[in-house]
C-alpha cells in the first residue's frame, strides 16, 4: 500500500473504530512498563536481599553460595522473583 | 521565610528551563520578591531565556566556593526589579558543588526572598540532587509522551522516597486538536498514571518560541495561551483555588474539520 493509501485506510480504520487510538497504545504500554520499573530494585538492594536470603535460608539448609542466583523474572504484566539455590546438604534437625 | 521549589523532569527538553523562567517572571509580576537559581552547572541556559546573558559576572559556583558574595553574584532582571537569577557556572560540571552546599545556599536565599526557584539539570544523578536539595517543593514537568511519562513517573518516585518534597504536576506542550482525535495522552491519563497532584497544564504555543528567541519570558504575554497558564500556575503557588479550564480546541477552518472528524467517532 502507498503511504498516502495507509494514512487514508489508518484514519478510515479509527473512525469505524476498528483500531484503538494511539493514546491508549501508549497508556497500555506505559502501564506496563511502569510495573517494572516501579518494582525493581537497584542493584545494591538486590544484593542486600539475596545476604538476608543466604542468611536465612542457612539456618535450615547448606546451600552453595557460589551457585545462588536471585532475579526477577519478567511476563507481560506480572513479574516474579526466581531464585536458584543449589542445596549441599539438609541440616540435622535439633528438636 | 520564603519557599524554595525545584523544577525538575527527568528527561530533558520537556521545558524545565521555560517553565522556570516563567513561573518566576509570574511570580514577580504578582508583587513577590523572587530569585531563580539555575543549577545546570555547565549547560546554563536560563540566562539566555531570561534575556540576561549578557549581565553576568560571578556564577552559582563562585558563591558556594566563597569567591564572590551571593549579592555581587545575583542579576536583576530587566523588567521586574524584585526578580533575580543566579546563573550557573558554564565551565564547570555538576560535582563542583555538593547537595549540602546548595541546601545551605538556598535556606539563606529564603531569608531574602518569598520564592526561591531552582531550575533542575536533566537526569537523577548528581546535578539533580544538588537541585531538590534545599527544595521544600517540587514540580515536575511531563509532555503527554510515553518517554516523559516514564521518566517523570521515576523522578516522583525519587521525591517521594525522599519524603520531605511534595512533587506537582506540570503538563506541558499539550496539543488539544491531537488529544480530541485520540493521538495524545490527556490530563486525565497523565493524572491516572502517575498518581500525583495536578498544578498545571500548558498548551503547546509558538509564542512559547518567539518569547524565548527574545528572551522575553511569554507570562508577559495577555494574548499567549502558554502564558495564561503560566500565571494560572502562579496564581495556584501562591494558593488561589483556580480550576482547571477544558484545554481549548483550536479556532478556525482546521479546528472545524478536525471537530467534524472526531465527531463521526462518538
Amino acid at each position: 500500500m502507498s503511504r498516502g493509501g495507509r494514512a487514508m485506510f489508518d484514519l478510515f480504520a479509527r473512525v469505524f473504530g476498528r483500531e484503538d487510538a494511539s493514546k491508549d497504545v501508549a497508556k497500555e504500554r506505559l502501564r506496563l512498563v511502569l510495573v517494572h520499573d516501579r518494582a525493581s530494585l537497584s542493584p545494591q538492594a538486590l544484593d542486600e536481599l539475596k545476604n538476608d536470603l543466604v542468611n536465612v535460608i542457612s539456618k535450615y539448609l547448606e546451600i552453595d553460595q557460589e551457585g545462588f542466583q536471585v532475579d526477577f523474572s519478567r511476563h507481560e504484566e506480572s513479574m516474579a522473583l526466581v531464585a536458584n539455590i543449589p542445596v549441599r546438604s539438609v541440616k540435622r534437625r535439633t528438636l | 521565610m520564603g519557599e524554595a521549589i525545584v523544577i525538575t523532569s527527568g528527561k530533558g527538553g520537556v521545558g524545565k528551563t521555560t517553565t522556570t523562567a516563567n513561573i518566576g517572571a509570574g511570580l514577580a509580576q504578582a508583587g513577590s520578591r523572587v530569585a531563580l537559581i539555575d543549577a545546570d552547572i555547565g549547560l546554563r541556559n536560563l540566562d539566555v531565556v531570561m534575556g540576561l546573558e549578557n549581565r553576568i559576572v560571578y556564577d552559582l559556583v563562585d558563591v558556594v566556593e566563597g569567591f564572590a558574595k551571593l549579592k555581587h553574584a545575583l542579576i536583576k532582571d530587566k523588567r521586574f526589579e524584585n526578580l533575580h537569577l543566579l546563573p550557573a557556572a558554564q565551565t564547570r560540571d555538576k560535582t563542583a558543588v555538593s547537595p549540602e552546599q546548595m541546601k545551605h545556599l538556598v535556606e539563606s536565599m529564603k531569608d531574602e526572598f518569598d520564592y526561591v526557584l531552582i531550575d533542575s539539570p536533566a537526569g537523577i544523578e548528581q546535578g539533580f540532587r544538588n537541585a531538590v536539595a534545599g527544595a521544600d517543593k517540587a514540580l515536575v514537568v511531563a509532555t503527554p509522551e510515553v518517554s516523559s511519562v516514564r521518566d517523570a513517573d521515576r523522578i516522583i518516585g525519587l521525591l517521594e522516597a525522599n519524603e520531605k518534597h511534595k512533587p506537582c504536576l506540570i503538563i506541558n506542550r499539550i496539543r488539544p486538536s491531537m488529544v480530541k482525535r485520540g493521538d495524545m495522552m490527556d490530563i486525565d491519563d497523565m493524572i491516572e498514571i502517575l498518581a500525583v497532584q495536578l498544578i498545571g497544564v500548558v498548551p503547546e504555543d509558538e509564542a512559547i518560541v518567539v518569547s524565548t528567541n527574545r528572551g522575553e519570558p511569554a507570562v508577559m504575554n495577555s494574548n499567549s495561551r502558554a502564558g495564561e497558564a503560566y500565571r494560572q500556575i502562579t496564581r495556584r503557588l501562591k494558593g488561589e483555588d483556580v480550576p482547571f479550564a477544558k484545554i481549548e480546541e483550536e479556532s478556525g477552518l482546521f479546528g472545524r474539520i478536525r471537530r467534524m472528524i472526531g465527531g463521526f467517532k462518538g
